[in-house]
């Protein structure tokens, strides 16, 4: 049998929980030092597969700026960011941008959808 | 000249918050002013999610979350003009505002809330040796040019100071191909909130250097690199301790200061230890009408109380109108000057760990029934309790596993508790470790 502590700080909220949890040849037995549920989920799931929200930025093609804000819709495995981020850094969008658009559908194969969390309008660059 | 019942210095996060609150206090007459080219302020360059939990109840983006709020503004038609620049405020409550449309513009206004935001500590405040090489940026100024403008501002990154936008800017640089060889902190814990020490720093591996701090910029064109050095319990570089770190590039995150010049204008008295106004439990500073909020009154750790103050700001700021409305209104009546009342004053003291207070006065006729203190401690405790005195008796007391000076605390005072304590003068807020009593 072997016992290991692993000691988290939770990141579910700015509270910054330290939370401790023990395993148990692999499994979880024991989860303390949560103050709600959220606590516990976190530290379930990162102990067992750690994910991310994943935030960047995308070129943006004859856009009012140069570049829209986008994260992934939903989380993804933590050592998947790498190669998420390069897929973003890949790909451009043409403008007008809306937030929420969908600009990268299953990212890197993680399953998560590239939106935008802005809107970009379509821009003749100005001439001074 | 313009009138308006109600201007408001600066669109982002506060000022938007502000202003739905006044209007939906019942106010119509009501003016942002922005001085960048649209709303939202800083949380446009905040691209990292985690805002908004306890507004919202779920994760959003910096501009996700001022996109709610600047919706919300459109939605109630609040009038705004962007790329105006204010350029002096009267104690008379004359707003002074610079645009390219309108030329030089004065506005009188009922009410004002301050909603100017802070600004990000420059090199020139630190006192750190060298010539002045490109490849300085503050932590701020590299966001904005990675996350707005799509520049990268190095390929070799040291970080000063663990800030929130320090730590962000770790991850942020990583991400785009930089490799950030160290987060360097003065002080012997993080300013920083730990959820981004966790998903900033430890996610990529990035050394945090406690105790550390930058002695030496090498370079003349450009940053070729710095020297680090441990730092003392005085605060003085540890002679033998130094170590040269190669980098292009230097990220200075060491605090952030509320850009108050407008308000020193107007003759707002200030509070040494904020930087910002010193305010009533109304959010109104010294100047009769002249509210402030969010970042230019005390630096937040959360927008979500930025913006739950700002709303408080807004709707203080409308009952003042109304106020002043129906003042007048009586005074034409009565043809002469009506005798207010005197309102009994009581101050609220940080001590003992607390370093101030917003607000720093209470008037209990015109608190509301539940009224949150925010203050902030001036280090780490562990196991200690936020007590709050009435005079001298402890009339509150919460244990907290953790205090840091990285987040901000609060403390709620009830109105019916300040109304039946006698002969009440002063309000303490203190930190106490187990087993200690009194101040």
């Amino acid at each position: 049998m072997t016992m290991e502590k692993r000691e988290l700080t939770c990141i579910g909220c700015p509270l910054g929980c330290n939370v401790t949890v023990v395993l148990d040849n692999g499994e979880i037995s024991c989860i303390t030092g949560h103050t709600c549920q959220r606590g516990e989920d976190y530290a379930r799931k990162e102990v067992t597969h750690p994910t991310r929200i994943v935030t960047s930025t995308m070129t943006v093609e004859g856009g009012c700026a140069p570049v829209v804000s986008v994260k992934t819709k939903t989380d993804i495995p933590k050592d998947m960011i790498f190669q998420c981020v390069r897929a973003i850094k890949a790909a451009s969008v043409k403008a007008p941008v809306h937030m929420g658009d969908v600009l990268l559908k299953n990212v890197a194969q993680t399953g998560a959808d590239v939106v935008a969390t802005k809107s970009v309008a379509a821009c003749v660059p100005e001439t001074d | 000249m313009q009138a308006y019942d109600i201007v408001i210095i600066g669109g982002g996060p506060a000022g938007l918050a502000a202003a739905i609150s006044a209007r939906e206090n019942g106010i119509s007459s009501i003016l942002i002013l922005e001085r960048d080219k649209e709303l939202g302020g800083i949380l446009n360059q905040c691209i990292h999610n985690g805002f908004g939990l306890h507004t919202f109840k779920e994760e959003l983006t910096g501009p996700e979350y001022a996109g709610r709020f600047i919706q919300r503004v459109e939605e109630l038609k609040i009038e705004y003009k962007l790329n105006t620049m204010v350029a002096d405020i009267s104690k008379e409550r004359v707003v002074t505002a610079i645009s390219r449309e309108e030329g030089l513009t004065r506005i009188r206004a009922g009410a004002i809330i301050l909603a100017m935001g802070c600004r990000e500590r420059p090199r020139g405040a630190l006192n750190i040796p060298g010539y002045r090489p490109a490849g300085i940026f503050s932590a701020g100024t590299a966001q904005r040019l990675v996350n707005m403008e799509g520049y990268m501002p190095g390929r070799e990154v040291v970080i000063l100071g663990s800030g929130d936008i320090g730590l962000i800017m770790a991850r942020r640089m990583t991400l785009e191909g930089a490799k950030v060889k160290l987060v360097a902190e003065l002080m012997p814990y993080s300013g920083g909130l730990k959820r981004n020490i966790v998903q900033c720093l430890d996610d990529f591996g990035i050394p945090l250097k406690l105790s550390h701090t930058v002695i030496d910029i090498d370079g003349k064109d450009r940053v070729k690199g710095v020297t680090i050095a441990r730092v003392g319990s005085d605060g003085r570089p540890v002679a033998g301790t130094e170590e040269y770190i190669s980098c292009d590039t230097l990220l200075l995150s060491v605090g952030l200061i509320p850009e108050n010049e407008l308000s020193r204008g107007a003759g707002v008295n200030m509070s040494p230890v904020t930087n910002g106004p010193v305010v009533n439990e109304s959010l109104e500073t010294s100047v009769d009408g002249i509210f402030a909020c969010g970042n230019v009154l005390h630096v937040h750790d959360l927008v979500d109380y930025v913006s739950e103050e700002a709303a408080m700001a807004g709707k203080n700021a409308a009952a003042y109108v109304h106020a002043a409305q129906q003042c007048s209104d009586t005074d034409k009546e009565t043809n002469g000057s009506q005798a207010q009342a005197v309102l009994h004053r009581i101050s609220v003291k940080g001590e003992n760990g607390v370093r101030y207070t917003v607000p720093s006065y209470i008037s209990p006729q015109r608190m509301p029934d539940r009224l949150t203190v925010r203050f902030r401690v001036g280090n780490v405790y562990k196991n200690a309790s936020i007590c709050v005195y009435f005079n001298d008796t402890c009339v509150f007391r919460r244990k907290k596993r953790v205090l840091s000076p990285g987040e901000m605390e609060n403390a709620v005072l009830k109105k019916a508790d300040l109304e039946g304590y006698d002969g009440l003068k002063e309000i303490r807020v203190c930190i106490e470790q187990e087993g200690q009593e009194g101040a």
